[in-house]
């Protein structure tokens, strides 16, 4: 099975130039070890709302393409999210789950996917209309190089070990992550990004 | 945007509800038109029954974005994700719905200084015929207060638009939640 930064690794020249919000713990920290971009919004708290922000972003921005970098702990924590990102079904948005069936930043509890739960079978039956599932790095760089230029709104669940960093903590405060976050969607509008 | 939500058939429902259900359409308006001179362009909402007419106005208005939610906490995500953008939001929810949120306010509105602009309809309180209402209402203004939210009540039209605004004032300028609870004396003509 893959090791989410390996995926991270992959993808990373796609996320550059977009607009990415991420959940907290192993995927925010690994991202940030990658590189740092003023695109990219770490949310590192509130479980389960990485995936409305990015609904809100991608609703009101649709000159942008926006990637919700998500946990099977956090969207099982937001199914509902599932539905409204179906109902309104922005082209612009593309939501990853990175599936460790754990939930690992607080101890490696499993979760309901470790006992069979579906979440890109939710996503499909909520109504998102491009959904998959993959285990290997080839498969998930392919699947999401296919999503964004699919210009329709995917669910790619990522299936990766349980396996993070050693430390959650970066030496970027979350106000200054926020704040550069908003300046840099303020001058993407202007053409200055 | 790309996609509304299927229009109600016939908006049936609505009819109904307007039959049965003596919502203020008058300060339904004047609660629209104050989010609309804010500035605000998107609006999330759980439907319940004092917000039919408010919600069917941001439906029928081309101008909004209204985000129907399966649960209020989705409508602070997405509202922080508005403000991050560039855009101001409101949003609609029913007093149980705000009990519901209080993490997403807590730890992504208060934690990321996102100004949050809720109107929440104040159920429970004095005049509440529905038993299963009556426990939310005692402890709305109490949990405000804990969160440190400032509110006011709208119970006169003739305060409706200089309050809303000076709630999205506040919100833009202390980057915080503010509140405005929506009385039964302003939306339930009896």
């Amino acid at each position: 099975m893959m090791l989410r930064i390996d995926a991270l690794r992959a993808i990373y020249p796609g996320l550059e130039r977009r607009i990415v919000v991420t959940i907290m713990g192993a995927v925010s920290a690994e991202l940030q070890s990658l590189g740092h971009r003023p695109g990219f919004f770490y949310l590192l708290h509130s479980m389960g709302l990485a995936s409305s922000m990015g609904l809100g972003i991608s609703l009101l921005r649709p000159e942008l393409q926006v990637v919700v970098l998500d946990g099977d702990g956090s969207i099982l924590m937001n199914l509902g999210a599932l539905t409204t990102m179906a109902r309104y079904r922005p082209r612009n948005l593309v939501h990853v789950v990175f599936d460790n069936e754990s939930l690992l930043s607080v101890g490696g509890f499993p979760t309901a996917t470790a006992t069979g739960t579906d979440i890109a079978g939710m996503a499909a039956a909520a109504g998102i209309p491009r959904t998959s599932t993959v285990r290997t790095v080839a498969e998930f760089t392919a699947a999401f190089e296919e999503a964004l230029r699919a210009n329709e709104l995917t669910t790619l669940v990522a299936k990766v070990e349980a396996k993070g960093p050693r430390s959650f903590l970066t030496d970027l405060p979350m106000l200054e992550n926020r704040f550069q976050f908003q300046r840099h969607l303020r001058d993407v509008r202007a053409g200055r990004g | 945007m790309e996609q509304r939500p299927p229009k109600p058939q016939a908006g049936v429902f609505h009819e109904d509800v307007e039959a049965v259900m003596p919502v203020s359409v008058k300060n339904s308006q004047l609660i629209y038109e104050a989010l609309k001179a804010c500035g605000i362009t998107l609006v999330s909402a759980l439907p319940e029954t004092w917000l039919v007419h408010l919600i069917q106005m941001a439906e029928d208005d081309p101008q909004m974005i209204l985000v129907r939610l399966a649960k209020e906490e989705e409508g602070v995500g997405i509202s922080a994700g508005a403000h991050l953008a560039g855009a101001k939001s409101a949003m609609l929810l029913q007093n149980h719905g705000f009990l519901q949120s209080v993490n997403g306010i807590v730890s992504l509105a208060r934690l990321y200084r996102i100004p949050l602009l809720m109107l929440i309809s104040y159920r429970g309180e004095l005049g509440e015929p529905d038993p299963w209402q009556t426990e939310g209402g005692g402890v709305t203004e109490p949990v405000l207060r804990a969160l440190d939210i400032p509110y006011e009540r709208l119970e006169e039209p003739a305060h409706v638009a200089h309050r809303i605004k000076k709630a999205q004032t506040l919100a833009e300028s202390s980057l915080k939640p503010v509140a405005l609870l929506l009385t039964r004396d302003l939306m339930w003509e009896e």
